[in-house]
């Protein structure tokens, strides 16, 4: 399987792999980035909404980037141990859509997964297409903790022509 | 469950910017955060930075929403009765952010509501816009922020009375 935008099947699902929230874990993010008393202090966190000292969201979502680029980097060292050339990647213009429904709570192990949704066709960018995906965060209860729809310009191999008429 | 002093839902005019913080970007923490959660080489090697598309190293755009994330703490949450948020609608990432910027932050509340469900929870929708030290834009930020509500009973019957 090659990554340039015309390899890529939307509706392709692929489980990324899974992280562990350990209490150190959450509190070294939350204390660089986002020391709300809720990632940072059990008793605080208790009194809370979350009900419990819970991940930073922000935290939740970089894990989810960890995984994705190195799944990214894992499908490109086998495109060029093929000895077939590997389309580049990016940039990406942002994202959109997510979403944290439930805390994720100390010693929550959480599994990250992606569907590519959609490729849109860019008229501003003939050589270049952008490729929509949904990541996913489900915890061991089978739970949605996070969800984000990501988007990426993706190489063509050929550039694309929009239809006449 | 708040003390009453901090910033409430109450206290959030609509329309009103409010502009804060001055994080300091260093090398070291891109890469720092690149290793551990975005391992692409222009965020983690300077040499293939300069090759690609970006033109030289920049900070992961995640890392520069955990960096707003820290600087609408420090200028805001801290002394905010912060309930979190439930979610992001929208980014955008519009410049590299490169070592020795400085980060700003630009806010305004485009409309706020009580949530139906939990008396004492407000909700804001933000708008936020973030800075670096030359007054580009490097990112934009829109979502909900919860926060909680100084006098709900109050609240919700100034609400009505508006409805009317």
């Amino acid at each position: 399987m090659s990554n340039y935008f015309e390899d890529l099947d939307i509706g392709r699902h692929t489980v990324l792999g899974a992280h562990i929230f350990t209490t150190e874990d959450i509190k070294t993010f939350a204390a660089k980035y986002d020391p709300q008393p809720f990632h940072m202090d059990e008793e605080a966190a208790k009194a809370s909404l979350m009900g419990a000292l819970c991940a930073s969201g922000w935290h939740t979502a970089a894990r989810y980037i960890g995984f994705n680029i190195r799944n990214r980097q894992k499908l490109e060292a086998e495109i060029r141990a093929r000895g077939e050339e590997v389309a580049i990647w990016g940039p990406s213009p942002g994202f959109r859509d997510v979403k944290w429904p439930r805390p994720v709570f100390v010693d929550d192990t959480i599994t990250y997964s992606q569907t590519i949704a959609d490729k849109v066709d860019l008229k501003s960018r003939p050589e270049r297409g952008l490729l929509v995906q949904h990541g996913e965060g489900h915890n061991q209860k089978g739970e949605l903790v996070y969800q984000v729809t990501g988007q990426i310009l993706v190489p063509r191999r050929e550039k694309w022509t929009p239809p006449v008429g | 469950m708040h003390d009453k002093s901090l910033l409430h839902w109450e206290d959030v005019e609509i329309g009103k910017p409010n502009t804060y913080g001055a994080y300091e970007v260093t090398k070291a923490e891109i890469f720092e955060y690149a290793t551990v959660y975005d391992p692409q080489p222009h965020h983690i090697d300077e040499e293939a930075a300069k090759k690609s598309l970006v033109g030289g190293l920049c900070a992961s755009g995640w890392h520069t929403c955990a960096m707003f994330m820290r600087v609408l703490y420090d200028g805001v949450l801290k002394n905010a009765a912060s309930l979190g948020a439930s979610g992001i609608d929208e980014v955008r990432w519009m410049k590299p952010v490169r070592p020795g910027h400085i980060l700003s932050a630009k806010s305004v509340c485009t409309s706020k509501r009580l949530m139906n469900s939990r008396p004492g929870v407000g909700i804001c929708q933000m708008k936020h816009e973030i800075y670096n030290q030359h007054g580009e834009m490097v990112m934009t930020m829109e979502n909900a922020q919860f926060l909680g509500v100084r006098d709900p009973d109050a609240a919700r019957a100034s609400a009505a009375e508006a409805a009317r």
